[in-house]
């Protein structure tokens, strides 16, 4: 019984607003007390073992600072690709996330390294604050997808949602995807930090699905709080009940805070548990993170070897 | 491969059992006169865990006695001296906490998890709580001077053995009273190991004493003539045969029995976080809840929509070992408890409900139940109306707040109820309008010792918990 | 205008007060009434269950309106009680000189007692919620709250004397906390809850919210005691004996059972109201 995505608005005002209507209201203190519960699942043995491999394919390895340099990106592309050089059943993960004028060294670096096969992401339309001209924002996807970004992490206009202009926020995210069409996916930045309640976290998320995302992401990175397990759990509520209406699986990207392997394993335990095993891939769960990496490889070390590790064991990048 | 958790046992080395548990009285274990005992089993793996003595007659005369001499030294103590008590036992229940959690999960059947997060940091909690209690009595809204009753026995149920206990003990003992307390005999270990913390405590002799045994030592508490006062929780059945027999007797009583919860689910409700509520509401402790949600009252025109994602949900709920930190439902109880249920659910089929029940796998030993709805269910059937005491929900639908309010009350029980909708003023209606003493909105199952707890109608007499509570255990209010 | 000497009295017909209706007993019973010296008085109704069924019924009926009546309404309405009487004083005065051999100074001094007593529990009917109920602290984001509510149905065995004070301090608490009574009279003394009927009749006091029966309290106390929509008894004015089989029966369905031997107290307004405590989220 479900219907096709582009059935569900015609992007005028009122018919997003009567879509989103029809949305369920979220509860704060039950959503919290839903995301605590399952935080305290213990995760064991064979299961911390595969929990951990997962968590390292599904990272998006990021760095979105100023500072960033050809050495620097070139240095977590080589990461990227080899995560444990001691190690070579190690998987790789999942992407590579960098500002528009670093896509084309990644991809290089990348293809000459070995990595052909992982995919470089671009924040794009003006990230983080996205307050910029439409122009602008096309300019910017246009460029690193021609520069071989194969995954668009855009914002969308904060602003514009929390005024009401929700018009304006579904036509930039349906013209962005335009842009992407078949050569790139488009993960939609909610900054959920910014839209504060939970009710406009899954209002957001649904417009963005409705419109066309691939991926719905909870944050920047630059914006605390970032991804919250019960914000992390409204977003998976949202494509589990997406996909029932439609029969489209929209992905979930968690992006800012998640720093150690507990934190990674406790959102492996919302997916699962929330979406469903469906989402326990690269394909449909992405981590936005840079230090959660050398936590996991710590772990997974210990795992190995049955004593703990130390930092000087793994890599720096 | 898929993302199945690993077992993750709670150690059991934390805990000690021993093979023989006798009386606690006057501050010493004493075995009892007769020399009985009978045993009490893990209803997860049916294997016997101690023998346990059997109290009688003569060893609950002692206990009386044992609780008269304490009196004595109780009641004459400053009260902020009987606080500083109630605060040492709290405070050695929160050091010893995960004792307590693996005993109380092995002897009771119920998960660690909820052990673990809700019976022991509830039951230290309770303990603190009415410390602080025992030296403002007289601004309890019950006069300037309120006494004590004197000696109190206590009859507990085996659905929350300690947390029961913890309800009956702090509040009697912060207001000067002394106590003869029997727990539940299938849930006997969690209040032996307490008898340990009193000691550790140094709580004088005689103010708390624990006599374990079944209903005829129960009924020795309840007909004793040195007991001033009667606290019972448990089935309402029990309940009115103690109303009957301490009838005329002078003996104060208050009852905290059965329940058949209504959780009203409008259709503007937050429906996640709905489905969370109404698991937690009937599956909570396997349903052995007197405060259950087990009727589910549903908005017709969100119903389908909501019982998918109830199923949806149902299938994740993971059954078995309770000791595991990531099961969710435990063992039944015991083996009448289990019959019990199956009997009650077995008249929802014969009387036409439909059953859905989740796809768990049960335990070959042990008792188990799987968690199950009925649909199709009306104000007539069984399942609608009396207690089943086990995860079984009963799914009635209703058309307007009226309707729900009239389907809500239209029960001889009062204790609980839940609401749902996304409308404070929704809330608050529907909270004005039902007759039952805790109402929970948006939420179900939350207990805490600052939030008085008792029931409407036949579900009991008095409250537990708050300021409301400490008038069970005081005389005199004027 | 007639000569007072050869005028004949007219003489009240002492009847049930039921459902705001006047009714005589359904079995048709009656018995004989006297004064402290023995001579005949009236021949009020002798209820049966039967009539004590249809109190209840009536009591049911308007326990959903009164209840949740404001407070503020109950308060005028209880207070309006007073004014009533007031206006009856000498009525109330004779009755309980005759019937109670009592002085007439006493007499005033009860009827003057009762009436300050509607007043005194008058002003409880907004204020029991603000001393009795709590807001409670509890860990978690929840606003909670705990109020009285008023229980249901109370039958009220009232004592035998003070006819008209031990009735009032039965039943006014009763009705302050929002629930309706009724009232087995002193079978002795019975004119004084008949013509608190009378004053009620007139007064505010919605139909069915005080249902009068007059009769022996030892027969119906039993069909009381067992009535399963009867919530609570004030047995005050049962003997010991009594009460301890009112209590036996009450339990068939845990009815709230009472008795006062102090004056008045917002605890007896208590007796007879449940605690109910609400658990409201806190959330964005």
């Amino acid at each position: 019984m479900s219907v096709s995505v582009s059935s569900l608005t015609d992007g005028s005002l009122s018919s997003i607003k009567g879509f989103l209507r029809t949305l369920p209201p979220v509860d704060q203190v039950g959503a919290d007390a839903r995301a605590a519960m399952l935080g305290t699942r213990s995760i064991k043995t064979a299961s911390k073992k595969w929990a951990i491999d997962m968590a390292i394919s599904m990272i998006d390895l990021t760095t979105l600072e100023g500072a960033d340099t050809d050495g620097k990106v070139k240095a977590i592309c080589n990461k990227a690709i080899r995560p444990d050089p001691t190690d070579p059943s190690v998987p790789h993960v999942g992407a590579i996330c960098v500002y528009n004028d670093m896509v084309s060294i990644a991809r290089k670096h990348l293809d000459e390294s070995g990595g052909s096969d992982i995919p470089v992401a671009a924040v794009s339309t003006a990230f983080p604050s996205g307050r910029a001209s439409l122009e602008v924002k096309e300019r910017d996807t246009k460029d690193a997808i021609a520069n071989g970004a194969t995954e668009i992490d855009m914002v969308i206009d904060r602003g514009a949602f929390l005024s009401g202009d929700l018009e304006k926020v579904y036509s930039e995210i349906v013209y962005i995807k335009s842009l992407c069409a078949d050569k790139a996916h488009l993960k939609v930045i909610l900054e959920t930090g910014e839209l504060v309640t939970y009710d406009n976290v899954r209002k957001a998320s649904f417009l963005a699905m409705a419109a066309g995302a691939d991926f719905i992401k909870t944050s920047t990175g630059k914006v605390a709080p970032a991804a919250t397990a019960p914000v992390v759990l409204v977003m998976l509520e949202a494509v589990r009940d997406f996909y029932q209406m439609t029969g489209v699986r929209i992905g979930v990207k968690p992006a800012g805070g998640i720093r150690t392997t507990k934190d990674a394993i406790k959102q492996l335990v919302l997916v699962k548990e929330t979406a469903g095993d469906d989402w326990l891939n690269p394909e449909l769960f992405r981590i936005g993170a840079s230090a959660l990496l050398n936590d996991l490889l710590l772990q997974r070390q210990k795992l190995t070897s049955g004593h703990y590790g130390g930092a000087n064991y793994v890599t720096l990048d | 491969m898929t993302f199945e958790y690993s077992s993750a046992p709670e150690s059991k080395a934390i805990v000690t059992i021993d093979p023989v548990y006798k009386l606690f009285i006057g501050g010493k274990f004493v075995a009892p006169k007769s020399g009985k005992t009978f045993t009490t089993v893990n209803p997860a793996t049916e294997e016997v865990l101690a023998k346990i003595g059997y109290g009688e007659k003569a060893d609950v005369d002692k206990a009386v006695k044992a609780a008269q001499e304490g009196l004595k030294v109780w009641s004459k103590m400053a009260p902020s001296e009987r606080g500083k008590y109630l605060y040492r036992i709290a405070r050695i229940m929160q050091e010893r906490a995960r004792e307590f959690a693996v005993l109380e999960t092995i002897d009771n059947g119920k998960p660690i998890r909820e052990t673990r997060d809700i019976d022991i940091p509830l039951s230290a909690a309770h303990f603190f709580y009415h410390a602080g209690w025992a030296d403002k009595l007289e601004h309890a809204g019950l006069g300037s001077n309120p006494k004590p009753y004197g000696v109190v026995g206590q009859i507990i149920p085996w659905n929350f053995p300690l947390l029961m206990l913890a309800w009956k003990v702090a509040p009697a003992l912060a207001t000067g009273n002394t106590v003869v307390l029997k727990p539940a005999e299938t849930t006997p270990l969690t209040a032996l190991l307490f008898a340990q913390v009193c000691q550790q405590a140094e709580l004088p002799a005689g103010v708390v004493n624990i006599v374990t045994g079944d209903g005829a030592t129960g009924a020795a508490i309840v007909n004793h003539p040195g007991i001033n006062k009667i606290a019972f929780t448990g089935s309402t059945d029990v309940g009115k045969l103690i109303a009957r027999s301490v009838a005329g007797t002078g003996k104060g009583l208050t009852l905290e029995l059965g329940g058949k919860g209504a959780n009203i689910v409008f259709e503007d409700a937050p429906l996640d976080e709905t489905v969370e509520g109404i698991i937690n509401g009937i599956f909570f402790n396997q349903g052995h809840v007197c405060c259950a949600g087990s009727r589910l009252l549903v908005q017709e025109n969100i119903q389908d929509e909501l019982l998918e994602k109830l199923k949806r949900r149902m299938s994740q709920i993971r059954l078995g070992d309770p000791l595991d930190k990531n099961t969710d439902i435990g063992a039944i109880n015991s083996r009448e408890q289990l019959a019990k249920i199956t009997e009650l659910a077995m008249s929802g089929d014969t009387e036409g409900a439909e059953r859905f029940s989740a796809p768990c796998t049960l335990p070959a030993k042990g008792f188990w139940y799987p968690p199950t709805f009925f649909t199709g269910v009306t104000q007539a059937h069984r399942i609608a109306r009396e207690e089943i005491f086990g995860p079984v929900l009963s799914v009635i639908s209703f058309r307007t707040p009226q309707e729900a309010i009239e389907k809500a009350n239209n029960t001889p029980y009062g204790l609980s109820a839940g609401v749902w909708t996304d409308k404070g003023s929704r809330i608050l209606w529907t909270a004005k309008h039902l007759r039952a003493g805790v109402i929970w909105a948006n939420t179900f199952n939350k207990f805490d010792p600052a939030s008085p707890f008792g029931g409407y109608k036949e579900s009991g007499w008095g409250r537990e918990g708050g300021r409301h509570g400490l008038a069970a255990y005081l005389k005199g209010a004027k | 205008m007639s000569n007072s000497k050869s005028r004949i009295d007219v003489k009240k017909t002492y009847k049930l007060f039921i459902g705001g209706a006047f009714p005589r007993s359904e079995s048709g019973r009656t018995y004989e009434v006297k004064d402290s010296k023995g001579n005949f008085v009236a021949n009020p109704s002798l209820a049966s269950r039967k009539d004590l069924r249809d109190a209840v019924v009536a009591a049911r009926s308007a326990f959903g309106g009164w209840s949740s009546a404001t407070a503020f309404n109950r308060g005028q309405i209880l207070y309006r009680i007073a004014e009533i009487m007031e206006g009856r004083s000498a009525q109330f005065i004779d009755e309980i000189v005759a019937l109670e051999g009592v002085t007439p100074t006493a007499a005033k001094k009860q009827v003057e007692e009762a009436i300050d007593l509607w007043v005194w529990y008058s002003g409880w009917c907004d204020k029991i919620g603000s001393i009795y109920g709590s807001t409670n602290a509890v860990s978690g984001s929840f606003y909670n709250f705990t109020i009285p509510d008023s229980l249901g149905v109370v039958a009220i065995f009232a004592p035998a004397k003070p006819s008209l004070l031990g009735l009032v301090h039965s039943l006014a608490p009763v009705l302050a906390g929002g629930n309706t009574a009724v009232v087995i009279a002193s079978e002795k003394y019975p004119l004084s809850a008949i013509t608190l009927s009378e004053a009620l009749g007139t007064s505010d006091v919605p139909a069915g919210v005080v249902n009068i029966l007059t009769g022996s309290a030892a027969e119906l106390a039993p069909w009381a005691a067992s009535h399963m929509d009867i919530d609570g008894i004030d047995a005050s004015g049962l003997s010991s004996a009594q009460e301890k089989e009112i209590r036996i029966a009450g339990a068939d369905n845990l009815k709230r059972i009472s008795t006062f031997k102090d004056g008045a107290s917002p605890q007896h307004v208590l007796a007879f109201m449940e605690n109910k405590t609400v658990w409201h989220p806190i959330g964005v």
